[in-house]
């Protein structure tokens, strides 16, 4: 099939293409290309929008997911670039130099999945979470209901009156 | 202003002299509250009038629900007539709405906020967000309490609730004050301890004074 990304398959012969709908095209990548990729991208084929960069957490496979959603605002498409890093020690090289919004991304997955984005602009100051002292709360290993009941002092839950034996001791208080 | 002006550090002085400053100590108060006994029954009973019809607010939305406040603002609903205007400033203020959900950075600055309100001050809490956390029951950066770090006087339940049974809270809050039940601030410094404890235990980074006006 002729799409607009076959020039991608020549020039990066290690990542994997395909097409989900006319303008949106997925495309995985080993974690050392992925820079190189998304340069190409910027720079060759045009796509200036970083639309977004988050992460899923693969705890079964023991490995994140980065997604990078990258927009080309002339030929309206949108390529989502997928690498895969390992969920122990994770860290990931920055992309701030080519989208300085880049920088605000990676400080939130730094804070929310613990990924590290080493030279990235205050990656390590606190973004929401100040003093955060546990395990990331984006990682789903970390158990939410859990910290939540512990940490915020849950309410307990409300007497309720079945209405039969509450309107029995109301008006015949004498017969029970 | 950033974490770093709050250390200890050395500054030159116009004549050039250093000077070694400590701002957590030299910038802030760090006294106890204290608790503020009534005066004659009946020049208190008075004075609670007074206080009861001239409710100034402070403008800090803190959740979702600031939203509602608004249209109060607006000629519909009109909260003016009743004595209730907006200011910019806690040191203006006498009552707080907390509006919907607090998360632990917001609680920070609320708390800071509230410590720099002048007595007599009431807390309205707005939306069941405040009361067992609402929507955000299993969040894990969502108070679910609210009263177990600030007093709260007067609860509106819902989400959200509507302008008039905001209206409706503050002819509430109205009706305790005139009765000599808004006592909040008198309760925060009964229980200053309880408080504090409860808001370090959850406030890890705890980089201010422990009372702040």
């Amino acid at each position: 099939m002729n799409t607009p990304l076959d020039n991608i398959r020549t020039v990066f012969p290690n990542a994997d293409v395909w097409t989900q709908r006319q303008g949106l095209y997925h495309m995985s990548i080993p974690k050392e290309q992925l820079v190189a990729l998304v340069t190409h991208l910027k720079e060759v084929e045009g796509y200036l929008h970083l639309v977004q960069l988050t992460a899923v957490d693969w705890i079964e496979k023991n490995l994140f997911q980065l997604t990078y959603i990258l927009n080309n605002p002339i030929k309206k498409i949108d390529v989502m670039v997928k690498t895969f890093i390992p969920r122990d020690n994770p860290t990931m090289e920055t992309i701030h130099h080519l989208w300085e919004q880049a920088a605000t991304y990676q400080r939130e997955l730094r804070e929310m999945f613990g990924i590290n984005f080493p030279g990235s602009p205050r990656v390590d100051k606190p973004f929401i979470l100040e003093g955060w002292d546990d395990i990331p709360p984006y990682r789903r290993d970390f158990d939410t209901k859990k910290y939540a009941e512990e940490t915020y002092f849950p309410r307990p839950g409300r007497e309720t009156n079945d209405p039969k034996e509450y309107m029995k001791k109301k008006l015949y208080p004498d017969e029970i | 202003m950033s974490k770093s002006d709050l250390e200890k550090r050395t500054v030159m002085s116009p004549d050039g002299e250093p000077i070694e400053i400590n701002p957590l100590q030299d910038y802030f108060c760090d006294a106890r509250p204290k608790v503020h006994e009534p005066v004659l029954p009946i020049f208190e009973k008075f004075l609670n009038w007074a206080r009861s019809e001239s409710l100034w607010v402070l403008g800090f939305g803190t959740g979702c629900g600031a939203i509602e406040m608004r249209p109060l603002m607006t000629p519909r609903f009109d909260a003016y007539r009743f004595g209730i205007q907006w200011r910019p400033t806690p040191r203006q203020s006498s009552v707080f709405i907390i509006s919907g959900y607090l998360s632990v950075k917001t609680l920070k600055r609320v708390i800071r906020s509230y410590e720099q309100m002048q007595n007599p001050k009431f807390v309205i809490a707005l939306g069941s967000c405040t009361i067992n956390g609402g929507m955000y029951w299993d969040s894990y950066n969502t108070i679910k309490r609210l009263d177990h770090y600030l007093p709260v006087d007067v609860y509106i339940a819902g989400c959200m609730p509507r302008p008039e049974a905001i209206l409706a809270g503050f002819e509430k809050l109205k009706e305790l004050i005139r009765e000599g039940k808004g006592e909040g601030a008198n309760l925060y410094a009964q229980n200053f301890d309880w408080y504090k404890a409860n808001q370090k235990k959850i406030i890890k980074d705890w980089d201010m004074p422990d009372y702040n006006w």
